[in-house]
């Protein structure tokens, strides 16, 4: 910080930068909260197929969700079977 | 129905103390049974901002473990009805501050006192202690400075709240979330040297309740050992006034947001 910095009249860059650096850090941080990895998609058509051998359900059926808490995460798992009515054993 | 405050922020030094301690006075003021309890265990200061550090007698932590009861840790506050404060203990043995014990007090606290507001002052980090004081939590008070790592670590704090607190696990409604902006000056903001009001909430992107001026008067009054929002005519004690009446659903304009009009001699001659 030199004399001139300390008379000069325009308005410095100096939040202006904070900003942009926060804006992007909070970015990937958030990214990495929050993303699933790429696995996910696979997993769930695969499950799905497994259990249509036995049950007839479709995509809507399976619910696979990923939370991480701290140094672990969890995979959850939801399959609804449909009413029993609506169960028509197809085996294939 | 109690409602639990937790007033957190990750970064240390930004002004949690000096927020509970305004936040809880000024609930009490306004009638409402409040207690305000130090969740800092090894290193209370709360205590000492509100000015009954001699009447300390049994702590948090010698509840939990059935050494005292609550009625004889609470301590009463002298100033202000409705008022109490739990203090922290100063041992070194974090792990007493357990999930069961706290849920236990919290109770208590809510059924046997039937307190209304409970205010949870968090230490900083985010280990056992900041985590414990935002598990029960039903509201956060998100105390930020207008600076790169308070707002890096508020956002980390914001992911804890949606993933590790108590709502976020039995997915109930997630925990409600303001914003206090704290240790704010316009004039270097305006300069371009300080984050905005505005920077801040385009990147943490939760509601503002309010915005508390960098200001003398916070030195000042925790030397007296008074929260600042008991000092009526000072900046900071207005605007917790403020922050707290938003709090109970009063629509009003932030204040200290600009820069403070000077007299025509003040700005020729400076000072204050
Ligand atoms: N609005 C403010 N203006 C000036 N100083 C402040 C303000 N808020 C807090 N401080 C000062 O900052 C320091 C840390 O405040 P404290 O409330 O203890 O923070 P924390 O509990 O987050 O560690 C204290 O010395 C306090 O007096
Ligand atoms: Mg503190």
């Amino acid at each position: 910080m030199g004399l001139f910095d300390y008379f000069r009249s325009s308005p410095s860059r100096s939040a202006a930068l904070a900003k942009e650096r926060l804006q992007i850090i909070v970015a990937h941080e958030r990214g990495s909260r929050r993303s699933s990895p790429d696995y996910l998609p696979a997993l769930k058509k695969e499950l799905l197929e497994v259990v249509r051998r036995y049950v007839p359900i479709d995509q809507s059926h399976v619910k696979v969700h990923l939370d991480r808490e701290g140094g672990y995460e969890i995979l959850e798992l939801n399959i609804t079977l449909p009413d029993e009515e609506q169960r028509q054993f197809q085996p294939r | 129905m109690a409602t639990i405050i937790v007033v957190t922020s990750g970064k240390g030094g930004v002004g949690k103390t000096t927020t509970s301690a305004s936040f809880a006075t000024g609930l009490a003021q306004r009638g409402y049974r409040t207690v305000v309890i130090d969740f800092d265990v090894g290193l209370r200061n709360l205590d000492l901002i509100m000015g009954c550090e001699r009447r300390v007698v049994y702590d948090f932590i010698n509840v939990i473990n059935n050494e005292a009861t609550l009625n004889q840790a609470l301590i009463r506050d002298k100033r202000v009805e409705n008022l109490y404060i739990l203090p922290a203990s100063q041992t070194r043995d974090k792990d007493a501050l357990t999930k069961e014990g706290v849920e236990r007090i919290l109770s208590e606290l809510k059924q046997n006192f039937e307190f209304e507001y409970v205010v949870c002052d968090s230490p900083a980090g985010i280990e056992r202690g900041a985590l414990m004081a935002l598990y029960y939590a039903d509201e956060a008070l998100v105390v930020t400075n207008p600076e790169v790592s308070s707002v890096r670590d508020s956002d980390r704090i914001l992911g804890i709240l949606s993933s590790r607190s108590r709502r976020a696990e039995q997915s109930e409604n997630p925990v409600k979330e303001h914003l206090v902006l704290a240790r704010y000056a316009p004039d270097r903001a305006n300069r371009g040297d300080m984050l905005t009001v505005q920077d801040v909430l385009e990147i943490l992107a939760i509601p503002l309740l309010g915005v508390v001026p960098e200001s003398s008067a916070v030195l000042q009054s925790s030397n007296a050992g008074i929260p600042v929002i008991l000092d009526e005519n000072s900046d900071a004690g207005l605007a917790y006034s403020d922050l707290v009446d938003r709090f109970l659903g009063k629509d009003l304009p932030h204040r200290f947001i600009e820069i403070p009009k000077k007299g025509f001699l003040k700005r020729l001659f400076g000072g204050g």
